[in-house]
């Protein structure tokens, strides 16, 4: 294997990392807190269109990429009210999200663009300036430029996430939240507020997720620009504890496993294309039977809180 | 609190109550289960809200809005179900909602874990604040619960049935805990339901009866007997009214028997005893002395190491729970919430739980309601379990008492020879404790063989008609209950020897 060839992986892995890591961090935020959200896969949709159709519209990929984010709290908004003041069940409620999510998006698409597939909008940037990007023209290291500035941004949050966690005052309210509310609730600290700023958060994380498979993976949105992302997220989201750090090195797992495939698949056909594009999926599977059950889920996951229960 | 109500639905569970503590005094508020001393806590926690009636503190006027407030105006309340994270340090626990920072929101853990240990050690309450709560004994959870309040600077202290959870020598310690802080000039206000608390560390007491009917009086005027009365509305008996025992053939048999715990620490190490046909054999220690292994062991609920159980001659020890129970092997659990019911489950529903396959109550595997809630309806009446007409309603609306009687209705009524009862009356009052005795002798006079596990020695001494006292694992000696005093055992119970 050629260094260009180990940088491709770099490159392809970090790409494919990116908004799985996005959404991955979405989930964790919305599950410390205690509200289970299955509903990232319809968020990033979301997500992703409304990048897609921002960042045409407007010319500008930034634009796009935060519109994204607000995209995804006002959806995952719905999940929020649902869960925490109705106390819904938090499995049907994120379901209804996800088929919400696929299907507003496809339908905006087709009412806006009267097409299946958004026009070409603008890509976010690479995190290499134009200027430094000029001197890898021609070398082994071109491929480099395929980073994207989202890329960056995503592990700095990763970084932020476990300082607010782990370091401040709103991350020990956070975690409490998750394991106990009636703990919290009795110390004068509102569960409610904690949880709708956790899910809101979760949900502009994951739009991000959305947006990145629109306008920088790809440059426009269609039915299969996500495709099952979101749920591979949660995966990670288990897979990695529940923690921002976990999180992250299961997703640069799955990352590595998709771009493996991608690889393989251009060395030449020993093994068929359609089975090597199952081993992402077949991981998040193995993944999932292997560490779900000694898993350190939050203890008030997915239940909602009633005042004065215990 | 002045003219306090509060409805949950239409039920009034506090009407017109008046309640008052003076500074600096340990304050009891006394009352069965489900009379509403919790609820009026709650109001004066601002957990719930007072659908009438006006709370002073300090002769102010004060609307008690959430736990906020609360802690505002110097409340803390330590609750009867702790509310510790167990992932969290004691330092974490103690601060969450008013911690220390440090620009950016840092938490200043380091000056954390130096004042909470400074407060811990000004009150005697000392404390490791690194320690994790899932890593404590109850008892010192229950620490960290009276530090959190103090750290918000509590000068009322309620507690809910504080001694409920602790072994016999945490309540001593606890006792004096809370004189200290009463000599401190703390108001404690204490939840309780146990009698010979209130005398022996209480100034006051206030009764609640259903929800009203309140009397407050000098502790020091009234004795445990009077105040049980006041409580109950009815004279009680004390003590445990019963014929001698009549004991005839060996139920159970268990010889050498030795059993570990999950992480393989020997925990009943060569225990052997019998129980014959009425008697009821008590078994007394303190927590944590194997009591628990045996009772798993003899139910099948934990393989034994080494070592033989027989019910009627035939051994059953690692067989399966089907098999203990076709035996002839009933037991009521030690926790009725979490072995004991299906909260969620109605009562005809958790009455069914060991014959739900039989006839009539399931044809085909098809389940005839009409006749699982006649069966229900039938038991509860013999049982007296209140509300009446509950074959319907889920069991976790029923109080503690009423829950029990369930559990008991389910375990006595298919007939057992054996009857393994593990602290029965835990968390129950003085009304529901006499019923709960009066049942276990009852079926020792059936001819039954009763196995009394408890914590509660004056329960041993009054119920049963042997005691073997376990130590260590082993049982140190098993003695006749009359021919011994609770001295005796109390002594053997901490591993001292016999007089």
């Amino acid at each position: 294997m050629t260094i260009s060839n180990l940088i491709l992986l770099l490159v392809g892995t970090l790409t494919y990392t990116t908004p799985l890591l996005f959404a991955a961090l979405g989930g964790v935020m919305s599950e410390l807190s205690g509200v289970m959200n299955i509903g990232l896969e319809g968020v990033m949709t979301f997500g992703a269109f409304t990048a897609a159709a921002f960042s045409y519209s407007c010319g500008n990929p930034f634009l796009g990429f935060l519109a994204a984010g607000l995209a995804g709290a006002l959806l995952v908004s719905l999940h929020a009210v649902a869960s925490i003041t109705f106390r819904a069940d938090q499995t049907i409620s994120g379901t209804a999200i996800n088929f919400l999510g696929a299907g507003v998006s496809i339908l905006l698409t087709k009412k806006i663009f009267n097409t299946s597939t958004s026009p070409t909008a603008p890509k976010l940037p690479s995190i290499f300036p134009v200027w430094i990007a000029h001197y890898f023209e021609g070398t082994t290291f071109q491929t480099l430029k395929g980073i994207s500035i989202a890329t960056l941004l995503v592990f700095m949050l990763v970084c932020l996430l476990y300082f607010v966690l782990y370091k401040t005052s709103w991350g020990l309210r956070i975690l409490a939240t998750g394991e106990h509310p009636a703990a919290v609730d009795t110390l004068g600290v509102s569960v409610p507020k904690v949880r709708y700023l956790c899910v809101l958060a979760s949900g502009v994380l994951a739009g991000f997720g959305g947006a990145f498979m629109s306008i920088s993976v790809t440059s426009s949105f269609s039915n299969v620009t996500i495709c099952g992302q979101g749920f591979i997220a949660l995966a990670a989201m288990i897979f990695g504890k529940w923690t921002p750090q976990g999180a992250m090195l299961s997703c640069l797992l799955f990352g590595f496993a998709k771009e493996c495939t991608t690889l393989f698949e251009k060395e030449g056909g020993l093994i068929s294309s359609s089975l090597l594009e199952m081993l992402p999926y077949i991981l998040t599977l193995v993944a999932l039977i292997l560490f779900v059950g000694k898993s350190s889920m939050p203890k008030a996951d997915g239940i909602p809180y009633v005042k004065g229960s215990r | 609190m002045v003219d306090i109500q509060k409805n949950f639905g239409k039920n009034h569970v506090l009407k017109n109550i008046n309640f008052s503590v003076g500074k600096g005094t340990i304050h009891a508020l006394l009352g069965e289960n489900g009379a509403g001393k919790s609820t009026l806590m709650n109001i004066l926690y601002g957990i719930y809200k007072q659908d009438f009636g006006e709370i002073f503190i300090n002769g102010e006027l004060v609307e008690i809005k959430s736990p906020k407030v609360a802690i505002e105006h110097k409340i803390g309340m330590v609750h009867q179900h702790f509310m510790l994270v167990p992932t969290f340090t004691v330092a974490q626990n103690i601060m969450l909602g008013s911690e220390l920072t440090k620009g950016l929101g840092m938490v200043d853990f380091k000056k954390a874990n130096r004042e909470i240990s400074k407060l811990s050690e000004e009150y005697g309450l000392t404390i490791n604040t690194k320690k994790k709560i899932e890593d404590m004994a109850v008892g010192m959870q229950q620490r960290v619960e009276i530090l959190k309040a103090l750290y918000r600077g509590a000068e009322t202290l309620i507690l809910d049935e504080p001694t409920a959870v602790l072994t016999p020598q945490e309540i001593n310690k606890f006792m004096e805990n809370m004189r200290n802080l009463a000599r401190d000039g703390k108001t404690i206000i204490m939840i309780t339901h146990k009698l010979n608390e209130v005398k022996q560390m209480c100034d006051y007491c206030t009764v609640i009866r259903r929800g009203e009917n309140i009397i407050t009086v000098h502790t020091d005027d009234y004795n445990e007997q009077q105040l049980a009365s006041m409580m109950v509305g009815r004279e009680l008996t004390f003590g445990v009214e019963k014929k001698p025992a009549a004991p005839k053939e060996t139920k159970l048999e268990v010889q050498n028997l030795i059993v570990n715990d999950d992480r393989g620490i020997k925990r009943v190490n060569g225990v052997s005893f019998e129980i014959r046909a009425g008697e009821i054999l008590g078994v007394a220690g303190v927590d944590e002395n194997g009591q628990q292994e045996l009772v798993e062991a003899i139910t099948c609920l934990r393989k034994t190491t080494s070592g033989s159980i027989k019910i009627n001659g035939k051994e059953i020890q690692n067989t399966t729970i089907a098999n203990v129970i076709s035996s002839g092997v009933s037991t009521i659990p030690e926790d009725r919430h979490k072995s004991g019911l299906i909260m969620k489950f109605s009562v005809a529903e958790n009455m069914l739980l060991k014959n739900y396959k039989e006839r009539p109550f399931s044809k085909y595997g098809r389940m005839n309601k009409n006749k699982i809630n006649e069966f229900a309806s039938d038991l509860a009446q013999k049982f007296d379990v209140r509300p009446q007409d509950c074959a319907e309603l889920p069991v976790k609306k029923l109080s503690g008492g009423n829950q029990q009687k369930v559990i008991i209705a389910r375990e006595t009524s298919d007939n057992p020879d054996l009857l393994i009862a593990v602290q029965p009356t835990r968390g129950l009052d003085v009304g529901a404790i006499e019923y709960v005795h009066k049942i276990l002798v009852e079926q020792r006079d059936k001819g039954k063989a009763v196995l009394l596990v408890s914590l509660e020695l004056s329960e041993i001494m009054d119920v049963a008609d042997k005691i073997a006292v376990m130590y260590n694992g082993k049982i140190v000696a098993i003695v006749d209950a009359a021919a011994t005093d609770e001295d005796e055992i109390g002594m053997l119970m901490t591993g001292g020897s016999k007089k």
